[in-house]
C-alpha cells in the first residue's frame, strides 16, 4: 500500500501538462469534537476527471462544501487558475465557474423543469431564452429533458439531469458530482459517464465523489483518497485494483465474507408473502401491487431496485408499520400476521432494520441502552410487568456494543454521538442478537464505511447459516450479488419473480430495474 | 454582519438541570430592576414578594395549598408534552372537573355523609377527562391541531361555568350573586392540619408526584411517550401505538386537571363561582417546563410558582403594586427559561461574512 501511495502520488501529476484549475493548500476545518479536514492539499487540472474517495466521515463532503462556498475553511488557501480566491458562498462559487450536483436534489415537485432551472439562476439575463438553451444543452450532451414536464412525474435519473443541465447552463470550468450514481440504473449510469467524458474532453474538470470503486476505476484518471480528514494517498485508479483502493480507504485489509452454506431447496418456508397490495401512506409514495415471494430457512433473498420504487412501502408492510388488508398476505413460519403490528410480528420471530437510522431505526437523542429497549424489549425481555428492567437493558446494550465492535464510550452514550457506520452496526447487532427466525433489512450498509460493511455482511451470512430467513432490500447491486441466493427487483411497486443469482447478469437486473421485465413476466404468468 | 445560531456538539446534562435555577435568578434580578424603576426599594420589595409570604405557619401552609393544583395539573401535562401532545387547555379541563364535582355536591346536597365527597373525586376526573377527550378525538379523527382545539375549549368551559352559576345552579339564597350554594360539610375535603387550609388534595398531589415518577421514569409506558415525542417514526417501528398514547396523554392530562378542579372547588373555595378559574391550568404549563417535565422537578417548579402567587398578593397589599405583577413575573420567568434552554442547546455566533 505504501508503494501505491508513493508512485501514484507523483506519476500522473508530473506527466500532466494541462493547466492547473483548482489548487487547495493546507485546507483545515474543525467542527466541535472533530477535525473534518486536516491540512488537505488537492490539485485539479482542466479537463480531468478526478475521484475523491473515502469512507463515510473521511471529510470528503466537508472539503467539497468548502470548494463550493457552503463552508468556510479555518485555514488554508484556495487558488483558481493560479489566482488566490475566497469563496464566500455558492453564488460566488458559481461566478468563479464552479458547479455542483448534490446527492439530494433541491427541486420543487409541483413546478416544471424550466421553472426549476430558472429558480436556480442568479440573474434575469441568465433566464433569457432559457427554454431553447435547455433544449440545446440537453441535446448536445445526451441528457434528454423536456422543459415543460412537471418534476413529480419524472424519474430520479431525469431529476438528476435537471440538476446537471442547471450547472451546465453556467458553463462551468469545474463540476462537482456527489455520489451521482447512487440513484441510477446501470444503464443510466453509463449514459451519465458518457456525458461526463464529453464534458472533460471539452476542458471542464470534474470532481467525482463516490464510494463505488468499480465506477471510479472505469471513469476517473486520478483519485485522491481521504481518511480521517487527511489525504492519505493519490493514485491512478485505472491502474489500481478495487481491493487496493478499498484498503487505502480504510487503512486495513478487507476480509471477504465467508459463505459456509448451500441453500437447501427443501428447507421450510419461514417468510411467505402472497398477493400483497397496499396503498402508500405518503403523498408521492408508490402503491404496492400483487407482491408475492417466499424465503426459506437459511436463505437470503435480495430485493434490488432504484430508490423510490416501493421499497420503503414494502419494508413498512413487512415490519407491520403499515398493516396489510388481508391477514394471509404475510405469514411468518406459517402464521398469518398481515393484520398484526410490529410487536406481534417480533413475537412471531421476525426482526427488522429500516433504511433510515436516524429517528426511525434508532432515536438520536436517546442513549444506546434506551435504543436497545426500543425494539428488543419483547424478545430479550427487557421489561417486566410494564416496568423497564434497567440492568438487563444495560447489559444487552453492552452485549451489542461488544459483539458488533461498536465504537462508543458505552451503552450510556447517546445515539447521536456515534458515526453513521457505528450506529448501523449497533442497530444490526441489536436485531441479530434477538436471534430472529426472519430478518428483513433495508440498505444494511448505506453510508457505512468498508470495514463496517464487511462486518455487517459477515453477520448476515452467519445468521442465515444458523437457519434464519433473510430479506435484504438494497440499491447496492454489488452487495446483493455478493450476499443473496436469489434476487428479485422492484419497479413501480411491483416485484419481479426471484431468480437465483447465478442465472442473473448485471445487465438483466438493470433492465428489470428500469421496469422493463415485470410486465413481460406478468404476461407470461397470465398466459 | 448577522447572527448565526449553531447547535452545540454535546449537550450538557448539568446545564439542562441548572437552566431553571439560572432562569429564576435572572427573573429575580429583572424584577428588582422593575421595582427600582417603580421607585420601590428593590431588596425590600423582593423580600416582601419572595420571603414574607412563607414566614408564618399559615403562609407556609398556603404555599402547599397553591402548589397542589399546579403540580397535579403539570404532571398530567408533562405526560403529553413528552409525547409531543400539546394540551394547552388544562384550564378548561380544570373548570370541567370542578363543574362535574359541583354537580355531585349539589345533587346530594341533603346527604350529610362523607361518601358525597368521595363520589366527587371520580366525577371531577371524569369531567376533566371528557374535556381532554374532545381534542384527542378531533386530532385522531380529523387531524385537528390539539393546541387550538384544547385552548378554544377552555373558553367554552368558562362559558358553561358562567351559565350554570347564573342559571340552574344559582344559589337561591345568594342575593342574586352568580354563584352556587356553599357545599355541605360532607362535600368539602377534610382539613388535615388545624390553623391551615391544608386538605387531602395536597397529599393527593404528593401521591401523584410519586406515581408520575414511576410512570414517566420507570415504566415502559413512560418510555413509549418519550419515544413518540422524540421520534414518531421510531415509535411506529417499535410498535408503539400513536393513537393509544395520544388518547392516554389527553385523558390523563384532562383527568388530573379535572381532579385538581375538584379539589379546588371542594377545598379552599367550597362553592362554584366565576372566580374559580385563576389561570392554574396555564401556569401549570410553566411549571411543567420549569420542572423539565420531570415529576420531582415539577414539584419544585410548582412551589416556586405558588410562591409567585402569594408574593403577588403581598405585593399588592404591602407595596401597592397592581395585580398584574404576578403575571409579569411568571412571564419573565418563562422567557428566561426558554432563553436559557436555547443557549444551552445552541451558541450564537456573530458572522462577519459578506452576504452574497
Amino acid at each position: 500500500m505504501g508503494e501505491a501511495m508513493g508512485s501514484g502520488a507523483l506519476g500522473p501529476a508530473m506527466a500532466d501538462s494541462r493547466p492547473l484549475l483548482l489548487g487547495l493548500k493546507g485546507i483545515t476545518k474543525a467542527f466541535p469534537g472533530c477535525l473534518a479536514n486536516d491540512a488537505v492539499d488537492l490539485d485539479i487540472r482542466a479537463g480531468e476527471i478526478h475521484a475523491l474517495l473515502g469512507e463515510n466521515g473521511a471529510g470528503k463532503s466537508t472539503l467539497v462544501k468548502i470548494v463550493y462556498g457552503v463552508l468556510q475553511p479555518d485555514a488554508g488557501e484556495i487558488t483558481i487558475a493560479g489566482e488566490m480566491r475566497r469563496i464566500s458562498s455558492p453564488a460566488a462559487a458559481r461566478d468563479l465557474g464552479i458547479g455542483m450536483v448534490f446527492q439530494h436534489f433541491s427541486l420543487f415537485e409541483a413546478l416544471t423543469v424550466a421553472d426549476n432551472i430558472a429558480l436556480g439562476l442568479n440573474t434575469a439575463a441568465a433566464r433569457r431564452d432559457l427554454r431553447s438553451r435547455i433544449v440545446a444543452i440537453s441535446e448536445s450532451y445526451g441528457l434528454p429533458l423536456d422543459p415543460d414536464r412537471v418534476v413529480h412525474d419524472l424519474s430520479v435519473g431525469e431529476r438528476q439531469r435537471i440538476e446537471i443541465v442547471r450547472c451546465l447552463l453556467q458553463k462551468p470550468k469545474l463540476l462537482i458530482m456527489d455520489e451521482p450514481t447512487s440513484v441510477l440504473t446501470p444503464q443510466e449510469a453509463d449514459n451519465l459517464f458518457a456525458t461526463l467524458r464529453r464534458l472533460a474532453a471539452e476542458g471542464c474538470a470534474i470532481l467525482y465523489i463516490s464510494h463505488k470503486l468499480e465506477e471510479i476505476r472505469a471513469l476517473c484518471e486520478r483519485a485522491t483518497i481521504m481518511r480521517q480528514g487527511r489525504v492519505v494517498a493519490s493514485c491512478d485508479p485505472r491502474a489500481t485494483s478495487a481491493r487496493d483502493l478499498a484498503e487505502m480507504m480504510i487503512g486495513a485489509e478487507l476480509a471477504a465474507p465467508a459463505h459456509a452454506r448451500k441453500p437447501d431447496a427443501a428447507a421450510p418456508v419461514r417468510l411467505a408473502v402472497q398477493d400483497l397490495s397496499l396503498r402508500s401512506n405518503q403523498q408521492f409514495g408508490v402503491d404496492l401491487h400483487d407482491i408475492s415471494f417466499a424465503v426459506r430457512a437459511g436463505e437470503i433473498l435480495g430485493i434490488g431496485g432504484i430508490a423510490g420504487n416501493g421499497q420503503g412501502e414494502l419494508m413498512a408492510a413487512l415490519s407491520g408499520e403499515i398493516l396489510a388488508l388481508a391477514p394471509g398476505a404475510i405469514a411468518l413460519d406459517g402464521v398469518a400476521v398481515g393484520r398484526i403490528g410490529p410487536d406481534g410480528r417480533r413475537r412471531q420471530g421476525a426482526c427488522f432494520v429500516p433504511e433510515e437510522r436516524n429517528d426511525h431505526g434508532a432515536v438520536r437523542d436517546m442513549t444506546l441502552a434506551e435504543n436497545a429497549l426500543l425494539s428488543a424489549y419483547r424478545r430479550r425481555r427487557l421489561s417486566r410487568m410494564g416496568f423497564i428492567d434497567r440492568l438487563r437493558t444495560l447489559l444487552f446494550a453492552g452485549e451489542v456494543v461488544e459483539d458488533f465492535d461498536v465504537r462508543t464510550s458505552g451503552p450510556r452514550a447517546e445515539a447521536r454521538s456515534l458515526s453513521g457506520g457505528n450506529l448501523q452496526k449497533f442497530i444490526i447487532g441489536r436485531e441479530i442478537l434477538q436471534d430472529p427466525g426472519i430478518l428483513v433489512v433495508a440498505q444494511p450498509t448505506w453510508g457505512v464505511d468498508a470495514g463496517a460493511a464487511a462486518a455487517i455482511h459477515q453477520a448476515l451470512m452467519d445468521l442465515a447459516d444458523a437457519g434464519a430467513a433473510i430479506v435484504i432490500i438494497s440499491q447496492d447491486l454489488d452487495e446483493l450479488m455478493m450476499l443473496a441466493d436469489r434476487i428479485a427487483v422492484m419497479a413501480h411497486g411491483r416485484l419481479s419473480p426471484a431468480r437465483p443469482v447465478a442465472e442473473l447478469s448485471v445487465a438483466e437486473i438493470g433492465l428489470l430495474m428500469g421496469g422493463a421485465q415485470p410486465e413481460r413476466a406478468e404476461a407470461a404468468h397470465a398466459s | 454582519m448577522h447572527l448565526e445560531i449553531i447547535a452545540r456538539g454535546e449537550r450538557s446534562r448539568t446545564w439542562a438541570y441548572l437552566s431553571p435555577v439560572l432562569a429564576i435568578v435572572l427573573t429575580l434580578v429583572t424584577s428588582a430592576f422593575i421595582f427600582a424603576f417603580l421607585g420601590k426599594d428593590p431588596l425590600a420589595a423582593l423580600k416582601v414578594m419572595w420571603i414574607d409570604p412563607v414566614l408564618t405557619k399559615r403562609g407556609f401552609a398556603e404555599l402547599f395549598v397553591k402548589a397542589a393544583p399546579l403540580v397535579m395539573i403539570a404532571i398530567g401535562l408533562a405526560l403529553g408534552f413528552r409525547a409531543n401532545v400539546w394540551n394547552i387547555g388544562a384550564e378548561g379541563q380544570f373548570i370541567m372537573g370542578a363543574i362535574f364535582a359541583t354537580g355531585v355536591a349539589l345533587y346530594f346536597y341533603e346527604v350529610q355523609n362523607w361518601p358525597v365527597w368521595l363520589a366527587m373525586i371520580p366525577a371531577g376526573i371524569l369531567g376533566g377527562a371528557l374535556w381532554g377527550a374532545i381534542p384527542a378525538f378531533l386530532k385522531l379523527r380529523f387531524n385537528a391541531n390539539e393546541i387550538l382545539t384544547s385552548l378554544m375549549l377552555t373558553y367554552v368551559a368558562s362559558l358553561i361555568l358562567l351559565y350554570l352559576v347564573a342559571g340552574p345552579w344559582k344559589d337561591p339564597d345568594g342575593y342574586g350573586f352568580p354563584q352556587s350554594r356553599m357545599f355541605s360539610d360532607a362535600a368539602n375535603s377534610p382539613r388535615l392540619i388545624s390553623g391551615t387550609r391544608i386538605h387531602v388534595g395536597v397529599f393527593a398531589s404528593l401521591g401523584i408526584v410519586i406515581l408520575g415518577w414511576f410512570l414517566l421514569q420507570k415504566s415502559m409506558l413512560g418510555f413509549q411517550l418519550k419515544v413518540l415525542g422524540q421520534a414518531p417514526r421510531a415509535a411506529a417501528f417499535a410498535g408503539f401505538s400513536t393513537r393509544g398514547l395520544t388518547w392516554l396523554s389527553l385523558l390523563v392530562g384532562g383527568g388530573l386537571a379535572g381532579l385538581a378542579g375538584m379539589f379546588e372547588v371542594a377545598g379552599p373555595i367550597g362553592q362554584l363561582t366565576p372566580a374559580l378559574p385563576t389561570g392554574y391550568g396555564f401556569t401549570a404549563i410553566i411549571v411543567a417546563f420549569l420542572g423539565r417535565l420531570h415529576p420531582i422537578g415539577i414539584l419544585f417548579g410548582g412551589l416556586v410558582l405558588a410562591l409567585s402567587y402569594l408574593g403577588g398578593e403581598k405585593a399588592q397589599i404591602a407595596l401597592g403594586l397592581p395585580a398584574a405583577v404576578v403575571k409579569i413575573n411568571q412571564g419573565i420567568l418563562l422567557f428566561y427559561l426558554l432563553a436559557c434552554d436555547l443557549f444551552i442547546r445552541y451558541r450564537v455566533k456573530i458572522a462577519t461574512g459578506r452576504a452574497a
